[in-house]
C-alpha cells in the first residue's frame, strides 16, 4: 500500500484514551497557574493589590505586569510586527485581557487566589464598532505606541486601480454589495495551555504546548526572553484541534515560563473555555464593500473592493509579513477578469487580537465569500441562473498557468469539469424544477452555489516569511539497517493524520510498507526547522520535502545497490513490485530484472562491511529543505440546498454537494475527512457562529451556550465528488486541502438561503443566518450581526 | 470527604474536596487522562463517561455524587486485549481526527448500541447530538457507529 485508503496509525492510541495532550502532561512537583483577566474592554489600571493572594497558603507566586516589566517581558512581539501586552501594565484594551498570573500548588487553589487580587480600574470609552474606529473623537487605544494619534493600523492596496476604474466607468452593468464576514472563533475542543519546565542547573527550558508551529515558537521564545535557542525545547504533543488558533504565542505561555523560572518548578497553565473564546485568536471581522462590472450578457470584467478590517487591540494576525491583508487579494476567484483592485484598512478596536485563524488560508476565506456573494448578486441583477453565470466566466483549462489581475499564478485547473460534476451529483435542473413548484406553493427552498479557488502552501521564501523566518520546511529521513525508516518533519498535526500520510509518502518513494515508517514531529529537539502546520501547507511544503528527501535516499540506495551488484549505478532501474505486500521497491540491473536488491537488502548492506565506492558515504539517510516554487491552488464546486421556514426563519440544510480538486490524493480517506470537517465549519459560520459585542465591549459569545457550534443535527450527510488536476510543481502533484471546505462552503450556504428568500426581493443577508436574523431579514429590518447596539 | 467510586470495575477510595468534579477525579486522582475536559457548560461533551451505564458529562458531576457508583471510561472499553466494537468501528471508518472528542463519543456509542443494537442514522445523530466534534463533520462518526453495530 502506498497511496490510498490506509487506516490511520495514530488511531490506536486515540481510541484507547492514550493520546497525550498538553493537559495530560504531569511532571513531578508541578505547580498550576491561572490568569486574572480584565472585566473591562478599555480601562486604565490604577492599582493592583496582590497581597491577599500571596498570603494564600497554597500560592507560590503572583506575577503582574510590573513583575514582568522588571524582566523586560511585559510586552511581546506579535506575528505582525506589533507588540502585545503579556500582562497589562498601563491599560486593559479588551475584555478578557491578561492582568495577573497566580501560581499555586493545585489548579483549584490558583483559581481561588484570583479572587483575592484587587484591581482598581478607571473605565474608558471603548471602541467597539470598527466603522467608528477612525472617527476624530474615537479614543486612541494604542497610546503605548509612541506618536500614535489614531486607531489606523495600515492602509494597503493591490491590483490596478486606474484600469479597474476605467472598466467600471464604461461598464454596461455594475452591482455593489456591502457585507460583513463576522468575527468568529475556531474553538478547537482542546483549549490552549502550556507546561513550562525551566532547569536552573542546565539552563534548559522545556515547553509543552499545543502549537501548530513548534520551531517558530522556539525562535520567538529565544528572541522574546533572551534565552539561547539551543537551550529551548518546544514539544507540541497531541493537539485537540487547532484550525489556526494555535499558531501564535499567547500570554499564558509566557506566564507559565516565567512562573517556572521564578518558582524553580514546572508550571502548568490551562485556560478554560471562556478564556479561550474571549482572548485567543479570533478570525475574519472583515467589513467588505464589493462592486462588479459586467456586460449585459454576463461577462464579468472587473471587481473593486474596499475593506475595513477589525484587528482588535493588538495587531496579532499570523500571516506572511508582506501581506497585511493576508492573501485577500486572491478575491478575483475562479473567473477570467480584465482588472481588479482592492483597498484594505486595518484598525484597532477594543477586542481580542487575532484575525487570521480558523482554516482561512490567510484570508482566502473572506475573498471567496466576497466574490461568490457578488456573483449571485450579479446573477439576480441580470436575471441569469447563478450556475450559468459561473460557467460563462470560469477560467478555461488552457488558461493555466494563469496570472490573475492581482498577481497570483494559479498552477492548474479544470474548473468547468468540476462545476459540471457538482451539478450532476446535485441534479441541478431537477432541483430548480422542484424549487419552482415549491415557490408556487409559497414554500421557501434555496439552492446555493460556490466555486472557489484556494491559494495554499506558503510559501516561496523570496515572497513569504513570518517575522523574517522564510517559509521553507526541512525533512530528515533515516533508513535503519533492517529497512525500517524514521522520518522527521517540522510540521505538526492537529488531527490531520500526518503520521499516516507522511509515512505513505516515504513508503511510496522507497518502496517499503508505510507501516515500516515512523514519523517524528512536534519536538524541536528531534526535528529539522520549518514553519509548521497552518494555511494548508503541510502536504504542499513538508509533504514535498518528504518526497524529495526520500528520493535522495533512493538515489543513495542506488549507489549502494550498484556496489552490491558490482555494476554501474547508471545500469540500474528503479523497479516497483505492485503485487508485493506494501509495494516492494528495488534497484534492478537493466535488462536483467532478476538481478536486483530490495530497499531492505540495500539498507543492511549500507550499514555493513561492504566496500563502497569512493565518495559514497555509508548508511542510508538524507536531509533536505524544501522551498516551494509557488503556492498550490486547489479548487472546488459546492452546491447547498436549504429549506427555510417562513414563520420562524429556521434554515435546514437538506443537502450539500462538494466536489473538490486538490490534485493527487495521498490518502483519500483522510482528505475526505478533512473536507467533511470544513463543510461543517461552513454551515456553522453561515448559520450560527458569531462573536458579537455590546456597546461597552462586552463579549456576547464567551461560552458554548452563546457561541453556537454545529452538532450532528444541523449537519446533513455530505455528498462528495472528486476531480484530479495535479499540481505541476509539487513533486507528488498534490495540493493542500485542509481549509478548502471551510473556505468554500459558507458562501454556498448563504447563497442558498438568499436564494430561498428571493421571493421577498432579498439579495443579501449577513452571516450568521440564525432563525432570528433570517426573520428580521424577511421583515426588512436593517441590523448588524456583529454588534448588539441599539 | 471520603468517596469510593468503582471505575472500570475496580473500586478506588480517595479523600476529596466536596467541590471536586468527577472529570478531575478521573484525570488527576486516578490518572485516567482519556477523559477530556473542553468547556465549562456541559455543551461539548468531551468529558462524557458512563455513570452506572448511562452517559453523563463528568464536568457537571461532582466526585461525591459518584460515591458508591460505577463509572466506565474509555480506558475500560478494551477487554482482555480485545477492542470494543465501537473502537474498531471508529478506526475502520475514520471516525476521528484529533481524537479529543473520541472517548466521549465512544462511550455514548456503546450505550446506544447496548440499548438499540441496530440504530438508524437519525437515531445515531440524535444520540451524539449533545457532543461536539470539530473535525469530522459527524459523517464518519455516524458511519463508525453503524459499522460497530455490524461487528
Amino acid at each position: 500500500m502506498s497511496f490510498g485508503r490506509m487506516h490511520r496509525k495514530e488511531d490506536a492510541r486515540f481510541i484507547r484514551g492514550r493520546g497525550n495532550y498538553v493537559d495530560d502532561v504531569r511532571l513531578p512537583g508541578m505547580l498550576h497557574g491561572a490568569i486574572l483577566r480584565s472585566p473591562h474592554a478599555h480601562a486604565r489600571i490604577l492599582s493592583i493589590d496582590t497581597s491577599a493572594a500571596e498570603a494564600h497558603p497554597k500560592v507560590r507566586a503572583v506575577i503582574t505586569g510590573q513583575t514582568l516589566a522588571g524582566l523586560n517581558l511585559a510586552w511581546m512581539p506579535t506575528l505582525s510586527n506589533d507588540v502585545q501586552a503579556v500582562l497589562a501594565t498601563d491599560k486593559v484594551r479588551f475584555q478578557g485581557q491578561e492582568v495577573a498570573f497566580v501560581v499555586a500548588e493545585d489548579a483549584y487553589s490558583a483559581r481561588d487566589a484570583l479572587e483575592l487580587i484587587e484591581v482598581d480600574y478607571e473605565p474608558l470609552d471603548a471602541v467597539v464598532d470598527a466603522r467608528r474606529a477612525l472617527d476624530e473623537d474615537s479614543p486612541v487605544i494604542r497610546d503605548d505606541l509612541e506618536g500614535r494619534t489614531s486607531n489606523r493600523i495600515f492602509d494597503w492596496e493591490a491590483g490596478d486601480r486606474e484600469r479597474t476604474d476605467a472598466i467600471f466607468a464604461g461598464a454596461e452593468v455594475t452591482i455593489n454589495q456591502d457585507m460583513i464576514y463576522p468575527r468568529v472563533h475556531p474553538a478547537p475542543l482542546e483549549t490552549c495551555g502550556a507546561v513550562a519546565d525551566f532547569d536552573k542547573v542546565t539552563g534548559k527550558l522545556t515547553v509543552w504546548c499545543p502549537t501548530q508551529a513548534p520551531h517558530a515558537h522556539r525562535t520567538l521564545y529565544a528572541l522574546v526572553a533572551g534565552l539561547p535557542e539551543h537551550k529551548i525545547r518546544v514539544i507540541s504533543p497531541d493537539i485537540g484541534g487547532g484550525f489556526g488558533g494555535k499558531v501564535g504565542i499567547y500570554p499564558g505561555y509566557v506566564c507559565a515560563i516565567v512562573g517556572s523560572i521564578v518558582t524553580g518548578r514546572p508550571v502548568k497553565w490551562m485556560e478554560d473555555r471562556s478564556e479561550n473564546l474571549m482572548a485567543t485568536a479570533f478570525a475574519r471581522d472583515y467589513h467588505m464593500s464589493g462592486e462588479v462590472a459586467a456586460t449585459r450578457d454576463g461577462v464579468i470584467q472587473a471587481i473593486r473592493v474596499k475593506v475595513l478590517a477589525d484587528h482588535g487591540a493588538f495587531n496579532g494576525t499570523a500571516q506572511p509579513t508582506k501581506f497585511p491583508a493576508g492573501f485577500f487579494h486572491v478575491f478575483t476567484g475562479s473567473y477570467d477578469l480584465q482588472a481588479a483592485h482592492c483597498e484594505v484598512t486595518g484598525v484597532y478596536t477594543n477586542k481580542a487580537p487575532g484575525g487570521v485563524a480558523y482554516a482561512c488560508s490567510f484570508r482566502v476565506t473572506e475573498a471567496v465569500y466576497l466574490v461568490e456573494r457578488l456573483i449571485d448578486v450579479l446573477a439576480a441583477e441580470l436575471g441569469l441562473d447563478p450556475a450559468e453565470l459561473r460557467l460563462r466566466n470560469l477560467l478555461k483549462p488552457d488558461q493555466f498557468p494563469y496570472t490573475s489581475p492581482t498577481g497570483w499564478e494559479y498552477d492548474s485547473g479544470d474548473y468547468i469539469k468540476t462545476m459540471r460534476m457538482a451539478m450532476d451529483i446535485a441534479g441541478y435542473d431537477k432541483l430548480r424544477a422542484e424549487q419552482a413548484d415549491k415557490r408556487a406553493r409559497g414554500e421557501l427552498m434555496g439552492i446555493g452555489i460556490s466555486f472557489f479557488t484556494e491559494a495554499v502552501g506558503a510559501g516561496p521564501r523570496k515572497h513569504m516569511d513570518i517575522l523574517g523566518l522564510g517559509m521553507a520546511d526541512g525533512a530528515e529521513l533515516r533508513v535503519h539497517p533492517t529497512g525500517k525508516a524514521v522520518l522527521r518533519v517540522s510540521c505538526q498535526s492537529q488531527g490531520q493524520g500526518h503520521e499516516t500520510t507522511f509515512a505513505q509518502i516515504v513508503g511510496h518513494e522507497l518502496g517499503i510498507p508505510a507501516d515500516d515508517v515512523e514519523v517524528v514531529h512536534g519536538d524541536t529537539d528531534q526535528t529539522p526547522f520549518g514553519l509548521g502546520t497552518y494555511g494548508s501547507r503541510s502536504t504542499p511544503v513538508s509533504g514535498a520535502a518528504t518526497a524529495i528527501v526520500a528520493r535522495k535516499v533512493r538515489e543513495r540506495a542506488r549507489l549502494v545497490a550498484a556496489a552490491m551488484l558490482e555494476c554501474s549505478p547508471d545500469d540500474l532501474d528503479w523497479q516497483i513490485d505492485e503485487s508485493a505486500e506494501g509495494r516492494a521497491g528495488s534497484w534492478a540491473v537493466r535488462g536483467d530484472p532478476a538481478s536486483r536488491k530490495s530497499m531492505q537488502e540495500i539498507a543492511l548492506a549500507a550499514h555493513s562491511a561492504l566496500e563502497l565506492p569512493d565518495g559514497v558515504e555509508g548508511h542510508l539517510d538524507a536531509v533536505t529543505v524544501y522551498n516551494p516554487p509557488n503556492l498550490t491552488y486547489p479548487f472546488g464546486a459546492y452546491i447547498c440546498v436549504v429549506d427555510v421556514d417562513p414563520g420562524t426563519g429556521q434554515v435546514k440544510v437538506r443537502r450539500f454537494v462538494a466536489v473538490d480538486d486538490c490534485g493527487v490524493r495521498i490518502n483519500p480517506m483522510i482528505v475526505e475527512g478533512q473536507i467533511h470537517g470544513g463543510l461543517a465549519d461552513g454551515v456553522g459560520m453561515a448559520l450560527m457562529q458569531v462573536m458579537a459585542f455590546d456597546e461597552e465591549g462586552n463579549h456576547l459569545g464567551a461560552s458554548f451556550m452563546d457561541y453556537l457550534l454545529p452538532t450532528s443535527m444541523e449537519c446533513p450527510s455530505w455528498e462528495l465528488g472528486e476531480t484530479v488536476t495535479p499540481s505541476p510543481h509539487h513533486p507528488l502533484g498534490a495540493k493542500g486541502v485542509g481549509e478548502s471546505a471551510t473556505v468554500g462552503s459558507p458562501p454556498a450556504v448563504v447563497n442558498a438561503v438568499v436564494d430561498a428568500l428571493a421571493p421577498y426581493g432579498i439579495r443579501h443577508a449577513d452571516m450568521p443566518l440564525t432563525p432570528a436574523n433570517v426573520w428580521r431579514v424577511i421583515q426588512g429590518d436593517p441590523f448588524r450581526t456583529d454588534l448588539a447596539i441599539p | 470527604m471520603q468517596v469510593t467510586i468503582t471505575v472500570n470495575g475496580l473500586p478506588y477510595t480517595r479523600e476529596v474536596e466536596p467541590r471536586l468534579l468527577l472529570v478531575h477525579f478521573l484525570r488527576d486522582e486516578l490518572n485516567l487522562t482519556g477523559t477530556h475536559w473542553g468547556c465549562d457548560t456541559s455543551n461539548c461533551g468531551v468529558c462524557t463517561v458512563q455513570l452506572d451505564g448511562v452517559p453523563v458529562k463528568s464536568c457537571t458531576v461532582l466526585a461525591v455524587m459518584a460515591d458508591g457508583h460505577e463509572v466506565t471510561t474509555v480506558e475500560g472499553l478494551e477487554r482482555d486485549g480485545e477492542l470494543d466494537a465501537v473502537q474498531k468501528g471508529f478506526m475502520e471508518c475514520h471516525g476521528l481526527q484529533c481524537g479529543f472528542c473520541t472517548p466521549g463519543m465512544l462511550l455514548t456509542a456503546r450505550w446506544l448500541l447496548d440499548r438499540e443494537p441496530h440504530p438508524d442514522e437519525g437515531t445515531i445523530r440524535e444520540a451524539i447530538s449533545g457532543q461536539l466534534c470539530r473535525c469530522t463533520g459527524y459523517e464518519n462518526i455516524v458511519k463508525s457507529i453503524q459499522r460497530a453495530a455490524e461487528l
